[in-house]
């Protein structure tokens, strides 16, 4: 634990810039995107949105099968991208 | 060539590959063991992470059961797919940030408690070993039917294969080993489906051919499938049948539960930085996806020619428009071969009830309405025909009922067997780390030299694979519910402590361990009331059906309330009792920033 002293000035330092709060921001906005893909649009508004027809089916079925698994990995490089972003901005970056 | 020499040069090709990359990758230091030295490329560790994670269930099974039930198992797809997005998130780029070697190593340091730690070794070895057991099983399965010798060699030689590059090679050789075996599976999932795609739609990609229209009879392929089932009297594929609150809470039982595992966990501390681990996760899921987004055109179309070939006139759209498959057609065509081959193995089964020489499939259990109703009064039917239909021949059978060439059949014996080796060597490593780091090293002997916590390591392999092997033979009660115990307690036990110990600096020592315990427990009494205590038939106090459950709730879904009681007894036992030491908040604030993780071994 040779470096506990270094690791905890950044920590503060990463606290004190926001770091963190605009970490939670990224994940809060993916977490509902994610939600909204699969639970949203795959189960629960799939009645609201079926009158949407896509390949002999409705748009609530695509979700399901096949759209948020999409939406899942353009979630997941793009909170990649924003992060390193952040990193930077805050300095934290390796 | 016959089919038999073909499967064993396409099992002997891809086995020596393994092999090759084992002895090429060997471990010679603990890092090289638990973390690959932390040196494996992003892409690279996607890609095995895809393999790792995807096990003969993901390969075998998930096709036939959304096949069989349409839309309602999308649950699966979302939920083993949206797991990973919690997994980039909430915990990889954070326990990669803590640079140790396995899960209950962080909730012991962040717990500061062996015994949080001890609970997490548990919690651990329960989760991986129900799982091995089932990959072993499939192991055996697999070669007993493409190589044909019984399931005890089979899963003998299965045992040997990996204990060879496993123990020899730890995470390291693992992990390339999980490349190739990646390549092979992808492979094996894929041609075939294409094949079917091009034969039904004319798509290359069954991706777009699910929702393309049929080459015969020119309708919408999935408009099809919904009007042929609904005239044999199934429920429509498209449609939604089943309770919405299950489906939700199943989904994210599963979603929370792939976060949890520890052998999809542990793979991302091979990577060299914390900015990998995110990146490193959305190449798991891409390479997840290319096998995911296909599975359901493959349930699909498998579930349609299914459908076409007992009632040919299915093919146009109309049932009922040409009679059904005759039985001398089955014992005597070349293009039934396939449901010849499959009757031997007892997964596909058919009986002339009516003496019509005519086999008639169709839904015998539900009011059938017209026009089946017609057709059963007029051909005199006395129940359905088909009388065993296995799900898990949807994919092995794929091949063949599309007739395609042997060595395609023969590359999907390969991709099984990568599919079931690959997470059986997963498991075992985790399994192998929490014995040897965290009981030997970490509580019965913190003195041991490096060497001997090698040796240790590699001892603890062989006797997991020993255990998983022995227990394969025997399969106890429960394996045939690895899928709901697995996935339940890793949801109500491992993701919400990992999850709190990164997101709150309150939650406390007496907090975690309170909260793992009611998570696990509380999830246990819930299977075990509806399924059997121990899986023990006819121990069950309640009946499992729909009716009996806690407001609906199935016990496979019931990770989900599991987690929740986690959360909210660690929560309020937390706050009951003293803040976290000093060192500990330190601790937590450093692991959120990314600074200081790429050194070499940080802190080690």
């Amino acid at each position: 634990m040779s470096e506990q002293g270094g690791t905890k000035d950044m920590a503060i330092e990463g606290r004190g810039s926001g770091y963190w709060k605009a970490n939670l921001r990224v994940i809060w906005i993916c977490l509902i995107i994610w939600a909204l893909v699969s639970y949203g649009f795959g189960i629960i508004f799939r009645p609201l949105i079926s009158g949407i027809k896509i390949g002999g089916t409705d748009l609530g079925f695509w979700f399901a099968q096949q759209g948020s698994i999409l939406v899942f990995i353009v979630l997941i490089f793009f909170y990649a991208w924003r992060m390193n972003k952040l990193d930077r901005e805050h300095g934290v970056d390796e | 060539m016959d089919q038999f020499t073909l499967n064993l040069i396409f099992i002997g090709l891809s086995f020596l590959l393994y092999f090759g990359i084992a002895i090429w990758a060997r471990a010679g230091s603990t890092s090289e063991f638990y973390a690959a030295n932390r040196g494996v490329h992003p892409v690279m560790n996607g890609m095995a992470t895809a393999a790792d994670w995807m096990s003969a269930a993901s390969f075998i099974s998930m096709a036939g059961l959304i096949a069989f039930t349409g839309y309602d198992n999308s649950t699966y797809l979302m939920g083993w797919t949206g797991g990973y997005v919690l997994l980039a998130l909430l915990l990889a780029p954070y326990l990669r940030k803590f640079g140790k070697f396995t899960v209950p190593e962080f909730i012991g340091d962040r717990f500061y408690s062996k015994t949080a730690r001890i609970i997490g070794v548990v919690c651990l070895l329960v989760v991986s070993i129900t799982y091995v057991i089932g990959q072993m099983e499939g192991v055996g399965i697999t070669f007993a039917r493409y190589l044909e010798v019984s399931k005890t060699s089979g899963l003998l030689i299965g045992a040997v294969v990996v204990f060879f590059y496993a123990v020899l090679g730890g995470m390291k050789g693992i992990t390339y080993t999980q490349v190739a075996q990646y390549v092979v599976l992808i492979t094996a999932y894929t041609i075939p489906a294409v094949f079917i795609s091009l034969q039904l739609t004319g798509h290359v990609l069954p991706q777009t051919g699910l929702f393309g229209t049929l080459n015969e009879g020119g309708g919408k392929f999935l408009a099809t499938l919904d009007q042929v089932v609904t005239d044999l009297g199934f429920k429509s594929y498209t449609g939604h049948h089943t309770s919405t609150l299950n489906m939700i809470l199943f989904t994210l039982a599963l979603m929370i539960g792939t976060a949890g595992l520890p052998h999809v966990i542990i793979r991302f501390f091979t990577v060299p930085k914390v900015s990998d681990a995110r990146k490193s996760a959305g190449w798991a899921l891409v390479f997840i996806a290319l096998l995911y987004t296909v599975a359901p055109a493959v349930g699909s179309m498998s579930r349609f020619n299914l459908t076409t070939t007992m009632w040919p006139g299915a093919a146009g759209g109309d049932v009922y428009s040409q009679s059904a498959v005759s039985l001398d057609s089955i014992q005597n065509d070349q293009d039934k071969e396939w449901m010849r081959n499959w009757q031997v193995t007892g997964l596909l089964n058919w009986e002339d009830k009516n003496g019509d020489g005519l086999i008639q499939y169709y839904n015998d259990e539900a009011e059938p309405s017209e026009p089946l109703a017609t057709v059963i009064a007029d051909q005199n039917l006395q129940g359905n025909e088909l009388t065993t239909v296995n799900r898990d021949i949807m994919v092995l059978a794929n091949p063949e009922i599309a007739n395609l060439p042997g060595w395609v059949i023969a590359i999907v014996a390969a991709g099984g067997l990568a599919a079931a080796l690959s997470t059986a060597a997963g498991l075992l490593l985790a399994i192998s780390g929490a014995v040897s780091h965290d009981l030997i090293k970490g509580a019965i002997n913190p003195d041991i030299s490096e060497k001997n916590e090698l040796l240790a390591a590699r001892i603890s392999m062989g006797a997991s694979i020993l255990v998983a092997t022995l227990l394969g033979l025997n399969p106890p009660g429960f394996a045939a519910q690895t899928v709901a115990l697995a996935f339940g307690l890793a949801a109500s036990s491992i993701f919400p402590v990992l999850m709190m110990g990164i997101f709150s600096t309150r939650v406390n020592k007496q907090g975690a361990i309170a909260g793992m315990l009611a998570g696990i427990v509380s999830t246990l009494l819930y299977i075990f009331t509806y399924k059997g205590w121990f899986f023990i038939a006819d121990t069950n106090m309640l009946p499992d059906t729909p009716d009996a459950w806690l407001m609906g709730i199935s016990p496979a879904s019931f990770g989900t309330i599991g987690a929740l009681i986690n959360f909210g007894v660690a929560y309020l036992v937390s706050n009951a009792t003293e803040e976290p030491p000093e060192h500990v908040r330190d601790l937590v604030e450093s692991i959120r920033v990314p600074r200081g993780a790429s050194g070499p071994t940080a802190d080690h």
